[in-house]
């Protein structure tokens, strides 16, 4: 009896630990969460460290951070914890999806309190219906609290209800960095207003990647560096209804692309941000130039140059068709225990005048303040290091006061992502044309299933 | 009377069944439930856009019928194709080095060793190894660059860009992630054979390529069949390998897409309906091989010696019809 008793027991014991691993996480929102008190753990979600770097060089209350970055210390106690899922491949909004999806059901202190987002996908989360992001006014942010943010990064982020519901702290026009010099070896000057006379149109454009190839160079490193140029020039979004709809202007693309990579006026680089792209950049490097907005100088281009004789070797002008490239916003999540905090966050980060200052100064980032920028961009002593002492914001203030975001989707990473990947086999000579077409069609129903109503060619 | 049925009910049997009870509520909590969901899925529409639920909505076979017709034989080939360019040399190899190690007359020193270091690669996690790889075999990877700098290319091997060049790297990747394992598989089966009847053949004057090809592979049929399905398993389930060295587009043109990939492909947009049509199909295939693996496992008289009297008896018996 008592041998029955025990292991009575010792299975009873064995069923509970097996058990007990799937209670514990809902009971902890019962403690007490008074209106108006805040959590002590401000979640942030981030595909990249980017901001974290500048959250923790810029913002007042940090305090310090734990070794390995994954918190940050604020002064009044509360701790900041990164999560950090790469953006490739959908990665980042999968694990983001998830999380806000038990953003209800989940611990005071896990819950999404801020998360970032791209002009690509930002929409898939401002849209009103899905109510993942709190509005700006219930945060008691208005728009007279960021008087000087330029329009249309409030503009991408409004609802169809009128709605603002996220702030950026940058504002990311592009223009085209090349390399000081091959622009002297090839044309005779690396002066930005002769060299833009060489790129102003595609027409010269091309010209000019025939002249570099003859010298020995390429004018740029793969297709994904122009493919902003043409995708921002775009007349329509890429979806209409549940219709793919493909722009003459991507079609461009492809017929630029494949020529570029068949004479060999591009290096045949895979995309962007792998090895071989960051090579590139580097000092004993062929290629002429990128397509970058300014945050590309401190992001892309300062990391492969930095200490070597390329590290002062650049140059930037206005690209042969404007553009825009990423934009982040920060969007507070709907349901944060941390109003307060994230409120503060928001817009110290992307409107308090002085650390946009040091931003723009410090990253060579162009930040979110027009007039900050515009005076900036006349300062004689605002210079680039990396240009060679040029004033970057001097050539993209123009380019940001004309962006123009109507024509982005909440597809767009996918399209963009595909169409690139798809149409990258075709520029190998792997399959010809209309198999690229067809492998679109297959890839993007695949990733969005509601697009069923197929693609429409040009 | 009722002393002797308390002793009859003493069965000791049920705390056997009470020990294994956590196993099988874990199985049916965790397993059997989610498999059951998956069928029920499959025959629904249902998936997410962006944030937004749609479905579920009852289609009947219309996620089995649109998988076929899409480019699910096309998966399957790749899978096929790229298990093939491992499994060949694997099986080869791992026979090789079996029957060297087991071979008592070449006196191979370290041979510890060697099992260790030939296993090795395993212990890395797949995903690891494929990163590595794809680092390795770069445009501008090492690879090129040593062989560049011997003189050899002149213009770096774009191995990634090529349907060869990515199907041979993912089959040599699997090749060596699972050659040593199978060794290790064929050498405790080589040394089960009983000792006495390699004896006799030397005996008998046998050179070593017949010992091998009359007793050792006769006798260890058993292993490489159970060797070759297991495996067979294995690489239909091929995913991290070709997922992380292509990026999760099965590059170029989708010639390094396998099955699983493709059902991670269903899974970006939560289309439980897709997936889960897809992950039956996986089921029936995977469930047939299983049935081979079992024959062999439950076959009690391995060596063939019971069916091959089977079969004499059956022609005794024709024979005496006759």
């Amino acid at each position: 009896m008592k041998k029955r008793i025990l292991s009575l027991a010792l299975t009873a014991g064995m069923m509970l630990g097996l058990l007990s691993g799937c209670g514990g996480g809902g009971d902890s929102k019962t403690d007490g969460e008074v209106a108006g008190e805040e959590g002590k753990v401000v979640n942030i979600y981030v595909w990249n460290q980017e901001f974290q770097k500048k959250f923790n060089a810029y913002y007042p209350e940090v305090e310090k951070t734990s070794n390995d970055l994954s918190v940050t210390y604020l002064k009044d106690g509360t701790e900041v914890h990164w999560t950090i899922n790469p953006n490739q491949d959908g990665v980042y909004q999968q694990k983001l999806d998830e999380a806000l999806a038990n953003q209800g059901s989940a611990a005071a202190d896990d819950k999404i309190d801020i998360f970032l987002a791209e002009a690509d996908y930002v929409m898939k989360y401002t849209d009103p219906e899905v109510g993942a992001v709190a509005t700006m006014s219930s945060l008691g942010i208005s728009k007279e609290d960021v008087p000087n943010q330029y329009e249309y990064t409030l503009q991408a982020v409004t609802g169809s209800d009128g709605e603002i519901r996220g702030l950026s702290y940058q504002a990311t026009p592009g223009m085209f960095v090349y390399r000081r010099s091959i622009a002297k070896a090839v044309l005779g000057t690396d002066d930005p207003d002769t060299v833009y006379q060489a790129v102003s149109d595609w027409d010269k454009f091309d010209e000019t990647a025939y002249k570099m190839k003859d010298a020995g160079y390429y004018m740029v490193s793969g297709r994904a560096d122009t493919y902003r140029v043409f995708s921002n020039n775009v007349s329509a979004p890429w979806v209409d209804g549940n219709k793919v709809k493909v722009d003459p202007n991507l079609m461009k693309w492809v017929e630029q692309s494949k020529r570029y990579t068949d004479e060999g006026l591009n290096h045949k680089v895979g995309g962007q941000w792998i090895d071989e792209w960051n090579k590139d950049m580097s000092a004993d490097a062929k290629v002429f130039g990128f397509f970058l907005p300014a945050w590309g100088l401190g992001v892309c281009i300062e990391p492969n140059v930095a200490g070597s004789s390329a590290a002062e070797d650049w140059a930037a002008c206005a690209s042969p068709q404007p553009f825009y490239w990423g934009g982040t916003w920060l969007l507070a999540a709907e349901g944060s225990d941390n109003p307060e905090h994230v409120k503060d966050i928001l817009l110290k980060m992307t409107s308090d005048t002085e650390i946009l200052k040091k931003m723009a100064k410090e990253d060579n980032d162009m930040t979110n303040d027009q007039p900050l920028m515009e005076e900036l961009a006349k300062s004689p002593d605002f210079a680039s290091k990396i240009l060679g002492g040029q004033n970057h914001l001097a050539v993209l203030t123009e380019v940001a006061a004309n962006i123009d975001l109507s024509n982005i989707s909440p597809y767009d990473q996918g399209c963009t992502e595909e169409f690139q990947n798809v149409f990258g086999d075709y520029f190998n000579g792997k399959i010809d044309l209309e198999k690229a077409k067809a492998n679109f069609e297959t890839a993007i129903v695949e990733r969005y299933p509601e697009l069923s109503g197929g693609v429409e060619w040009p | 009377m009722q002393k002797e049925k308390k002793i009859k009910s003493i069965s000791y049997a049920k705390w056997g069944y009470i020990f294994i009870l956590p196993f099988f509520l874990t199985y049916f909590i965790f397993s059997l439930i989610p498999l059951f969901d998956t069928i029920r899925n499959s025959f629904y529409e249902y998936y997410t856009s962006g944030l937004k639920v749609i479905g579920p909505k009852w289609v009947g076979f219309q996620n089995y019928i649109s998988l076929l017709s899409a480019d699910l034989p096309k998966y399957a080939w790749n899978t096929f194709v790229m298990w093939v360019l491992g499994f060949v040399p694997q099986i080869v190899i791992a026979l090789l080095l079996a029957s060297w190690f087991t071979n008592n007359r070449m006196k191979i020193r370290g041979k510890q060793f060697f099992k260790v270091v030939i296993y090795l690669p395993n212990l890395i996690m797949a995903s690891a190894f494929a990163m590595l790889f794809f680092a390795l075999f770069s445009n501008a990877g090492p690879v090129n660059g040593i062989l560049k700098g011997l003189g050899i290319i002149s213009e770096p091997i774009r191995f990634m860009e090529s349907t060869l060049g990515a199907r041979t790297l993912v089959a040599l990747m699997n090749f060596l992630m699972w050659f040593g394992n199978t060794t290790i598989m064929l050498m405790a089966a080589i040394m089960g054979i009983n000792p006495s009847v390699f004896e006799a053949a030397e005996l008998d004057g046998c050179t070593n390529s017949q010992k091998f090809f009359r007793i050792t592979l006769p006798q260890i049929k058993p292993l490489l069949t159970y060797t070759l399905i297991t495996s067979l398993i294995g690489g239909l389930q091929m995913f991290d390998v070709p997922q992380i060295l292509t990026n999760g587009q099965g590059a170029p043109d989708r010639t390094t897409m396998t099955l699983i990939m493709f059902l991670n492909n269903h899974l970006k947009s939560k289309n439980y309906g897709m997936a889960g049509a897809l992950s039956m199909y996986l089921f029936v295939i995977s469930g047939i091989l299983c049935y081979f693996v079992f024959k062999i496992n439950m076959d009690k008289d391995p060596d063939g010696s019971r069916s091959a009297a089977k079969k004499a008896r059956k022609l005794a018996k024709k024979g005496g019809q006759a």
